[in-house]
Protein backbone atom coordinates (compact mmCIF):
# COMPACT_ATOMS: atom_id res chain seq x y z
CA UNK A 1 0.00 0.00 0.00
CA UNK A 2 0.98 3.62 -0.35
CA UNK A 3 0.09 5.91 2.53
CA UNK A 4 0.71 8.89 0.25
CA UNK A 5 -2.27 7.74 -1.85
CA UNK A 6 -4.43 8.82 1.09
CA UNK A 7 -3.14 12.37 0.71
CA UNK A 8 -4.03 12.33 -2.98
CA UNK A 9 -7.52 11.03 -2.30
CA UNK A 10 -8.22 13.32 0.68
CA UNK A 11 -6.88 16.46 -1.02
CA UNK A 12 -9.64 19.04 -1.37
CA UNK A 13 -8.36 19.66 -4.90
CA UNK A 14 -8.91 16.05 -5.96
CA UNK A 15 -11.09 16.65 -9.04
CA UNK A 16 -14.25 14.79 -8.11
CA UNK A 17 -16.85 17.55 -7.98
CA UNK A 18 -16.93 18.18 -4.22
CA UNK A 19 -16.22 21.89 -4.57
CA UNK A 20 -19.77 22.53 -5.78
CA UNK A 21 -21.39 21.06 -2.65
CA UNK A 22 -21.72 22.58 0.83
CA UNK A 23 -22.65 19.47 2.79
CA UNK A 24 -25.82 21.15 4.01
CA UNK A 25 -24.01 24.30 5.14
CA UNK A 26 -25.79 26.59 2.67
CA UNK A 27 -29.22 25.61 4.02
CA UNK A 28 -27.98 25.87 7.62
CA UNK A 29 -26.53 29.33 6.99
CA UNK A 30 -29.77 30.56 5.46
CA UNK A 31 -31.80 29.09 8.31
CA UNK A 32 -29.60 30.98 10.76
CA UNK A 33 -28.11 27.84 12.31
CA UNK A 34 -24.57 28.77 11.27
CA UNK A 35 -23.66 32.41 11.84
CA UNK A 36 -20.12 32.12 13.20
CA UNK A 37 -17.18 29.78 13.68
CA UNK A 38 -18.87 28.44 16.84
CA UNK A 39 -22.01 27.63 14.87
CA UNK A 40 -19.92 25.99 12.17
CA UNK A 41 -18.24 23.83 14.80
CA UNK A 42 -21.59 22.68 16.21
CA UNK A 43 -22.85 21.93 12.72
CA UNK A 44 -19.72 19.99 11.79
CA UNK A 45 -19.76 18.03 15.04
CA UNK A 46 -23.34 16.99 14.37
CA UNK A 47 -22.52 16.03 10.83
CA UNK A 48 -19.41 14.11 11.86
CA UNK A 49 -21.36 11.86 14.23
CA UNK A 50 -24.34 11.28 11.92
CA UNK A 51 -23.87 11.47 8.14
CA UNK A 52 -20.08 11.34 8.61
CA UNK A 53 -20.10 8.17 10.69
CA UNK A 54 -22.46 6.43 8.27
CA UNK A 55 -20.29 7.47 5.31
CA UNK A 56 -17.12 6.38 7.10
CA UNK A 57 -18.55 2.95 7.90
CA UNK A 58 -19.82 2.48 4.32
CA UNK A 59 -16.42 3.42 2.90
CA UNK A 60 -14.53 1.16 5.31
CA UNK A 61 -16.90 -1.73 4.56
CA UNK A 62 -16.25 -1.31 0.82
CA UNK A 63 -12.50 -1.60 1.45
CA UNK A 64 -13.09 -4.76 3.47
CA UNK A 65 -14.92 -6.26 0.50
CA UNK A 66 -18.60 -5.99 1.41
CA UNK A 67 -20.32 -6.04 -2.02
CA UNK A 68 -20.82 -2.48 -3.36
CA UNK A 69 -24.39 -3.26 -4.40
CA UNK A 70 -25.30 -4.17 -0.80
CA UNK A 71 -23.61 -1.06 0.50
CA UNK A 72 -25.36 1.14 -2.04
CA UNK A 73 -28.74 -0.21 -0.96
CA UNK A 74 -27.75 0.35 2.69
CA UNK A 75 -26.79 3.94 1.86
CA UNK A 76 -30.15 4.49 0.16
CA UNK A 77 -31.96 3.16 3.23
CA UNK A 78 -29.98 5.55 5.45
CA UNK A 79 -30.67 8.66 3.35
CA UNK A 80 -34.37 9.65 3.60
CA UNK A 81 -34.03 12.83 1.49
CA UNK A 82 -34.34 12.24 -2.27
CA UNK A 83 -32.26 15.38 -2.86
CA UNK A 84 -29.44 14.00 -0.72
CA UNK A 85 -29.62 10.62 -2.43
CA UNK A 86 -29.37 12.38 -5.78
CA UNK A 87 -26.41 14.47 -4.64
CA UNK A 88 -24.63 11.40 -3.22
CA UNK A 89 -25.04 9.55 -6.53
CA UNK A 90 -23.87 12.52 -8.60
CA UNK A 91 -20.79 12.83 -6.41
CA UNK A 92 -20.25 9.09 -6.62
CA UNK A 93 -20.39 9.21 -10.39
CA UNK A 94 -17.93 12.09 -10.49
CA UNK A 95 -15.59 10.33 -8.08
CA UNK A 96 -15.60 7.11 -10.08
CA UNK A 97 -14.34 9.05 -13.10
CA UNK A 98 -11.44 10.63 -11.20
CA UNK A 99 -10.73 7.34 -9.41
CA UNK A 100 -10.53 5.28 -12.62
CA UNK A 101 -8.07 7.77 -14.06
CA UNK A 102 -6.01 7.77 -10.85
CA UNK A 103 -6.07 4.11 -9.79
CA UNK A 104 -7.29 1.99 -12.74
CA UNK A 105 -8.92 -1.19 -11.46
CA UNK A 106 -11.40 -3.82 -12.61
CA UNK A 107 -13.53 -3.18 -9.52
CA UNK A 108 -13.86 0.52 -10.33
CA UNK A 109 -14.69 -0.34 -13.95
CA UNK A 110 -17.38 -2.73 -12.70
CA UNK A 111 -18.77 -0.07 -10.36
CA UNK A 112 -18.98 2.44 -13.22
CA UNK A 113 -20.70 -0.16 -15.39
CA UNK A 114 -23.17 -1.36 -12.75
CA UNK A 115 -24.08 2.18 -11.63
CA UNK A 116 -24.03 4.35 -14.78
CA UNK A 117 -25.80 7.16 -12.92
CA UNK A 118 -23.53 6.79 -9.92
CA UNK A 119 -23.37 4.74 -6.73
CA UNK A 120 -23.50 6.52 -3.37
CA UNK A 121 -20.35 8.58 -2.85
CA UNK A 122 -19.05 6.79 0.30
CA UNK A 123 -19.34 3.43 -1.48
CA UNK A 124 -17.32 4.71 -4.43
CA UNK A 125 -14.85 6.26 -2.00
CA UNK A 126 -14.33 2.87 -0.35
CA UNK A 127 -13.86 1.03 -3.65
CA UNK A 128 -11.43 3.78 -4.68
CA UNK A 129 -9.43 3.42 -1.46
CA UNK A 130 -9.32 -0.33 -2.08
CA UNK A 131 -8.02 0.26 -5.61
CA UNK A 132 -5.40 2.64 -4.22
CA UNK A 133 -4.22 -0.04 -1.79
CA UNK A 134 -5.45 1.84 1.27
CA UNK A 135 -6.78 0.36 4.50
CA UNK A 136 -10.38 0.45 5.79
CA UNK A 137 -9.43 3.05 8.38
CA UNK A 138 -7.97 5.28 5.65
CA UNK A 139 -11.26 5.24 3.76
CA UNK A 140 -13.13 5.99 6.98
CA UNK A 141 -10.87 8.96 7.66
CA UNK A 142 -11.39 10.25 4.17
CA UNK A 143 -15.19 10.05 4.38
CA UNK A 144 -15.30 11.55 7.86
CA UNK A 145 -12.94 14.38 6.98
CA UNK A 146 -14.94 15.22 3.85
CA UNK A 147 -18.11 15.31 5.95
CA UNK A 148 -16.72 18.32 7.84
CA UNK A 149 -14.22 19.92 5.44
CA UNK A 150 -16.90 20.51 2.79
CA UNK A 151 -19.17 22.55 5.10
CA UNK A 152 -16.15 24.42 6.51
CA UNK A 153 -14.86 25.64 3.15
CA UNK A 154 -18.40 26.37 1.95
CA UNK A 155 -19.06 28.50 5.04
CA UNK A 156 -15.93 30.54 4.35
CA UNK A 157 -17.53 31.47 1.02
CA UNK A 158 -21.10 31.83 2.31
CA UNK A 159 -20.44 33.94 5.41
CA UNK A 160 -17.05 35.42 4.45
CA UNK A 161 -15.94 33.65 7.60
CA UNK A 162 -12.28 34.10 8.52
CA UNK A 163 -10.58 31.10 6.85
CA UNK A 164 -8.22 30.69 9.82
CA UNK A 165 -11.20 30.29 12.13
CA UNK A 166 -12.76 27.71 9.84
CA UNK A 167 -9.53 25.73 9.73
CA UNK A 168 -9.30 25.96 13.51
CA UNK A 169 -12.73 24.31 13.71
CA UNK A 170 -11.46 21.37 11.67
CA UNK A 171 -8.35 21.07 13.82
CA UNK A 172 -10.38 21.06 17.03
CA UNK A 173 -12.60 18.29 15.64
CA UNK A 174 -9.60 16.07 14.82
CA UNK A 175 -9.55 14.01 18.05
CA UNK A 176 -13.28 13.29 17.68
CA UNK A 177 -12.68 12.37 14.07
CA UNK A 178 -10.02 9.86 15.17
CA UNK A 179 -12.51 8.14 17.46
CA UNK A 180 -15.26 8.20 14.84
CA UNK A 181 -12.91 6.54 12.34
CA UNK A 182 -12.26 3.70 14.78
CA UNK A 183 -15.99 3.31 15.41
CA UNK A 184 -16.66 3.26 11.67
CA UNK A 185 -14.10 0.52 11.03
CA UNK A 186 -15.44 -1.56 13.91
CA UNK A 187 -18.93 -1.28 12.44
CA UNK A 188 -17.60 -2.16 8.99
CA UNK A 189 -16.05 -5.37 10.37
CA UNK A 190 -19.44 -6.27 11.84
CA UNK A 191 -20.99 -5.69 8.45
CA UNK A 192 -18.51 -8.06 6.85
CA UNK A 193 -19.94 -10.86 8.99
CA UNK A 194 -23.51 -9.71 9.53
CA UNK A 195 -24.25 -7.92 6.26
CA UNK A 196 -24.66 -4.26 5.38
CA UNK A 197 -27.72 -4.00 7.64
CA UNK A 198 -25.36 -3.97 10.62
CA UNK A 199 -23.85 -0.63 9.57
CA UNK A 200 -24.66 2.46 11.67
CA UNK A 201 -27.82 4.35 10.78
CA UNK A 202 -27.24 7.63 12.60
CA UNK A 203 -29.01 10.51 10.92
CA UNK A 204 -29.39 14.24 11.31
CA UNK A 205 -33.03 15.04 10.51
CA UNK A 206 -32.25 18.74 9.95
CA UNK A 207 -29.66 17.79 7.32
CA UNK A 208 -32.29 15.78 5.47
CA UNK A 209 -34.97 18.47 5.78
CA UNK A 210 -32.50 21.22 4.91
CA UNK A 211 -31.44 19.36 1.76
CA UNK A 212 -35.05 19.13 0.57
CA UNK A 213 -35.59 22.84 1.27
CA UNK A 214 -32.33 23.79 -0.45
CA UNK A 215 -33.11 21.75 -3.56
CA UNK A 216 -36.16 23.93 -4.20
CA UNK A 217 -34.36 27.28 -4.16
CA UNK A 218 -34.12 29.08 -7.48
CA UNK A 219 -30.96 30.94 -6.40
CA UNK A 220 -28.12 29.20 -4.58
CA UNK A 221 -24.34 29.00 -4.64
CA UNK A 222 -23.97 25.26 -4.05
CA UNK A 223 -25.52 22.19 -5.65
CA UNK A 224 -26.33 20.71 -2.23
CA UNK B 1 -14.72 -7.02 -19.44
CA UNK B 2 -12.61 -5.38 -22.11
CA UNK B 3 -9.98 -3.85 -19.93
CA UNK B 4 -7.45 -3.62 -22.73
CA UNK B 5 -9.87 -1.97 -25.10
CA UNK B 6 -8.47 1.49 -25.85
CA UNK B 7 -11.76 3.23 -25.12
CA UNK B 8 -12.19 1.76 -21.67
CA UNK B 9 -8.88 2.99 -20.33
CA UNK B 10 -8.52 6.11 -18.22
CA UNK B 11 -8.47 8.35 -21.28
CA UNK B 12 -12.12 7.49 -21.90
CA UNK B 13 -13.05 9.41 -18.78
CA UNK B 14 -12.38 12.84 -20.23
CA UNK B 15 -10.58 13.96 -23.34
CA UNK B 16 -10.81 10.82 -25.48
CA UNK B 17 -12.21 11.70 -28.88
CA UNK B 18 -14.40 8.60 -28.87
CA UNK B 19 -17.43 7.58 -26.89
CA UNK B 20 -17.59 4.19 -25.14
CA UNK B 21 -19.41 2.72 -28.15
CA UNK B 22 -16.51 3.71 -30.43
CA UNK B 23 -18.28 6.56 -32.23
CA UNK B 24 -16.64 9.98 -32.41
CA UNK B 25 -17.95 12.31 -29.74
CA UNK B 26 -19.17 15.84 -30.38
CA UNK B 27 -16.73 18.71 -30.74
CA UNK B 28 -16.75 20.73 -27.50
CA UNK B 29 -16.14 24.46 -27.62
CA UNK B 30 -15.87 26.52 -24.43
CA UNK B 31 -16.93 30.16 -24.15
CA UNK B 32 -15.45 32.12 -21.26
CA UNK B 33 -14.94 35.74 -20.27
CA UNK B 34 -15.81 38.39 -17.72
CA UNK B 35 -19.31 38.90 -16.30
CA UNK B 36 -21.59 40.77 -18.70
CA UNK B 37 -19.33 40.57 -21.76
CA UNK B 38 -22.00 38.80 -23.79
CA UNK B 39 -21.16 35.10 -23.52
CA UNK B 40 -24.77 33.95 -23.32
CA UNK B 41 -25.84 36.29 -26.12
CA UNK B 42 -22.99 34.94 -28.25
CA UNK B 43 -24.06 31.37 -27.51
CA UNK B 44 -27.63 32.28 -28.51
CA UNK B 45 -26.41 33.89 -31.74
CA UNK B 46 -24.27 30.85 -32.56
CA UNK B 47 -27.19 28.50 -31.95
CA UNK B 48 -29.36 30.51 -34.33
CA UNK B 49 -26.61 30.54 -36.95
CA UNK B 50 -25.77 26.84 -36.75
CA UNK B 51 -28.83 24.94 -35.54
CA UNK B 52 -30.22 24.26 -39.01
CA UNK B 53 -27.00 22.64 -40.23
CA UNK B 54 -25.67 20.96 -37.05
CA UNK B 55 -26.92 18.86 -34.16
CA UNK B 56 -26.21 21.19 -31.22
CA UNK B 57 -26.40 21.32 -27.44
CA UNK B 58 -25.34 23.81 -24.75
CA UNK B 59 -24.04 23.47 -21.19
CA UNK B 60 -24.26 26.60 -19.01
CA UNK B 61 -22.29 27.19 -15.80
CA UNK B 62 -24.27 29.76 -13.85
CA UNK B 63 -22.62 30.97 -10.68
CA UNK B 64 -25.68 31.01 -8.48
CA UNK B 65 -28.82 30.88 -10.61
CA UNK B 66 -30.19 29.25 -13.72
CA UNK B 67 -30.46 32.63 -15.45
CA UNK B 68 -28.22 31.80 -18.40
CA UNK B 69 -29.97 28.51 -19.08
CA UNK B 70 -33.33 30.24 -18.69
CA UNK B 71 -32.30 33.03 -21.05
CA UNK B 72 -31.49 30.45 -23.73
CA UNK B 73 -34.77 28.66 -23.06
CA UNK B 74 -36.76 31.91 -23.19
CA UNK B 75 -35.08 32.88 -26.44
CA UNK B 76 -35.94 29.38 -27.68
CA UNK B 77 -32.59 29.04 -29.42
CA UNK B 78 -32.68 25.27 -28.85
CA UNK B 79 -35.24 22.78 -27.53
CA UNK B 80 -35.05 22.57 -23.70
CA UNK B 81 -33.66 19.04 -23.68
CA UNK B 82 -30.57 20.35 -25.48
CA UNK B 83 -29.67 22.83 -22.72
CA UNK B 84 -28.10 21.62 -19.45
CA UNK B 85 -27.11 23.77 -16.45
CA UNK B 86 -24.18 22.92 -14.17
CA UNK B 87 -23.94 24.33 -10.62
CA UNK B 88 -20.48 25.56 -9.72
CA UNK B 89 -20.37 26.18 -5.95
CA UNK B 90 -19.28 29.83 -6.21
CA UNK B 91 -16.22 28.90 -8.28
CA UNK B 92 -16.91 29.05 -12.03
CA UNK B 93 -13.25 28.69 -12.97
CA UNK B 94 -12.90 25.54 -10.86
CA UNK B 95 -15.73 23.90 -12.75
CA UNK B 96 -14.16 24.54 -16.17
CA UNK B 97 -10.49 24.11 -15.31
CA UNK B 98 -9.47 22.45 -12.02
CA UNK B 99 -12.36 20.05 -11.45
CA UNK B 100 -14.23 19.46 -14.67
CA UNK B 101 -16.18 16.41 -13.51
CA UNK B 102 -19.65 17.99 -13.34
CA UNK B 103 -19.24 19.52 -16.80
CA UNK B 104 -18.01 16.24 -18.28
CA UNK B 105 -21.05 14.55 -16.82
CA UNK B 106 -23.30 17.16 -18.42
CA UNK B 107 -21.75 16.85 -21.90
CA UNK B 108 -21.89 13.05 -21.75
CA UNK B 109 -25.50 13.07 -20.57
CA UNK B 110 -26.44 15.37 -23.46
CA UNK B 111 -24.78 13.02 -25.95
CA UNK B 112 -26.63 10.09 -24.36
CA UNK B 113 -30.06 11.71 -24.27
CA UNK B 114 -30.26 13.91 -27.38
CA UNK B 115 -27.31 12.63 -29.43
CA UNK B 116 -25.74 12.07 -31.80
CA UNK B 117 -24.42 15.61 -31.53
CA UNK B 118 -21.98 17.48 -33.77
CA UNK B 119 -21.20 20.30 -31.37
CA UNK B 120 -21.57 21.12 -27.67
CA UNK B 121 -21.03 24.70 -26.52
CA UNK B 122 -19.89 24.93 -22.89
CA UNK B 123 -20.46 28.40 -21.49
CA UNK B 124 -18.52 29.38 -18.38
CA UNK B 125 -20.02 31.45 -15.61
CA UNK B 126 -18.74 35.03 -15.78
CA UNK B 127 -15.28 35.12 -14.29
CA UNK B 128 -11.98 36.96 -14.37
CA UNK B 129 -9.32 37.38 -17.04
CA UNK B 130 -7.38 34.29 -15.95
CA UNK B 131 -10.23 31.80 -16.40
CA UNK B 132 -9.52 29.25 -19.10
CA UNK B 133 -11.01 25.85 -19.93
CA UNK B 134 -9.22 22.57 -19.31
CA UNK B 135 -8.20 20.64 -22.43
CA UNK B 136 -9.85 17.67 -20.73
CA UNK B 137 -13.22 19.41 -21.11
CA UNK B 138 -13.13 21.34 -24.40
CA UNK B 139 -11.34 21.03 -27.73
CA UNK B 140 -11.20 24.77 -28.37
CA UNK B 141 -12.11 27.89 -26.47
CA UNK B 142 -13.50 31.33 -27.21
CA UNK B 143 -12.83 34.24 -24.86
CA UNK B 144 -15.45 37.00 -24.97
CA UNK B 145 -14.62 40.50 -23.75
CA UNK B 146 -16.48 43.72 -24.51
CA UNK B 147 -15.55 47.29 -25.29
CA UNK B 148 -17.45 48.63 -22.27
CA UNK B 149 -15.23 46.64 -19.88
CA UNK B 150 -12.36 48.96 -20.77
CA UNK B 151 -10.24 49.23 -23.89
CA UNK B 152 -7.11 48.32 -21.90
CA UNK B 153 -8.18 44.68 -21.42
CA UNK B 154 -6.42 43.34 -24.55
CA UNK B 155 -3.24 45.17 -23.51
CA UNK B 156 -3.43 43.70 -19.98
CA UNK B 157 -3.46 40.23 -21.50
CA UNK B 158 -3.85 37.26 -19.17
CA UNK B 159 -4.47 33.63 -20.11
CA UNK B 160 -7.98 34.21 -21.52
CA UNK B 161 -6.99 37.04 -23.85
CA UNK B 162 -3.63 35.63 -24.93
CA UNK B 163 -4.28 31.89 -25.27
CA UNK B 164 -7.94 31.45 -26.26
CA UNK B 165 -8.31 29.95 -29.73
CA UNK B 166 -10.61 32.82 -30.66
CA UNK B 167 -10.92 36.23 -28.98
CA UNK B 168 -14.25 38.00 -29.46
CA UNK B 169 -14.35 41.74 -28.71
CA UNK B 170 -18.07 42.26 -28.25
CA UNK B 171 -20.45 45.25 -28.17
CA UNK B 172 -18.40 47.24 -30.68
CA UNK B 173 -21.51 49.40 -31.27
CA UNK B 174 -21.00 50.81 -27.76
CA UNK B 175 -17.42 51.98 -28.38
CA UNK B 176 -18.27 55.62 -29.16
CA UNK B 177 -20.47 55.88 -26.06
CA UNK B 178 -17.94 54.47 -23.57
CA UNK B 179 -14.86 56.11 -25.04
CA UNK B 180 -13.22 52.87 -26.12
CA UNK B 181 -10.68 52.95 -28.93
CA UNK B 182 -11.54 49.94 -31.12
CA UNK B 183 -8.46 50.26 -33.31
CA UNK B 184 -6.27 50.22 -30.24
CA UNK B 185 -8.09 47.19 -28.81
CA UNK B 186 -7.64 45.32 -32.08
CA UNK B 187 -3.95 46.25 -32.31
CA UNK B 188 -3.27 45.30 -28.67
CA UNK B 189 -5.09 42.00 -29.11
CA UNK B 190 -3.09 41.22 -32.23
CA UNK B 191 0.15 41.97 -30.40
CA UNK B 192 -0.81 39.76 -27.43
CA UNK B 193 -2.03 36.75 -29.38
CA UNK B 194 0.81 35.68 -31.67
CA UNK B 195 -1.36 35.24 -34.73
CA UNK B 196 -4.45 33.74 -33.04
CA UNK B 197 -7.68 35.14 -34.49
CA UNK B 198 -9.73 38.06 -33.14
CA UNK B 199 -13.31 38.92 -34.14
CA UNK B 200 -14.91 42.31 -33.47
CA UNK B 201 -18.58 41.60 -32.85
CA UNK B 202 -21.74 43.62 -32.41
CA UNK B 203 -24.77 41.45 -31.84
CA UNK B 204 -27.03 44.50 -32.14
CA UNK B 205 -25.42 45.55 -35.39
CA UNK B 206 -25.25 41.97 -36.62
CA UNK B 207 -21.54 42.13 -37.35
CA UNK B 208 -19.03 39.48 -36.38
CA UNK B 209 -21.48 36.66 -35.67
CA UNK B 210 -20.95 35.19 -39.12
CA UNK B 211 -17.17 35.24 -38.53
CA UNK B 212 -17.52 33.41 -35.21
CA UNK B 213 -19.84 30.84 -36.81
CA UNK B 214 -17.38 30.38 -39.69
CA UNK B 215 -14.58 29.79 -37.17
CA UNK B 216 -16.73 27.15 -35.46
CA UNK B 217 -17.38 25.46 -38.81
CA UNK B 218 -13.65 25.35 -39.51
CA UNK B 219 -13.04 23.77 -36.13
CA UNK B 220 -15.72 21.20 -36.77
CA UNK B 221 -14.32 20.38 -40.20
CA UNK B 222 -10.90 19.79 -38.62
CA UNK B 223 -12.49 17.69 -35.86
CA UNK B 224 -14.37 15.40 -38.21
CA UNK B 225 -11.61 15.18 -40.83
Amino acid sequence: MSRAALLVLADGRFPAGGHAHSGGAEAAVKAGRITSAAGLEDFCRGRLHTAGLVAGALAAAAVLGVPPGDLDAAADARTPSPALRGAARRLGRQLVRAARASWPSAELDALARDFPKGAHHPVVLGVTARAAGLAPVDAAYCALYESVSGPATATVRLLSLDPFEATGVLARLAPELDRAADTAVEAARWALDEGAGALPAASGPLLELGAEWHAGWPVRLFAS
Amino acid sequence: MHLDHPHHGPAAVSADAHRPDGSRRALRIGLGGPVGSGKTATVAALCRALRDELSLAVVTNDIYTREDAEFLLREAVLPPERIAAVETGACPHTAIRDDISANLEAVEDLEDTVGPLDLILVESGGDNLTATFSKGLVDAQVFVIDVAGGDDIPRKGGPGVTTADLLVVNKTDLAPYVGSDLARMAADAKAQRAGLPVVLQSLRGGTGVADVAAWVRERLAAWTA
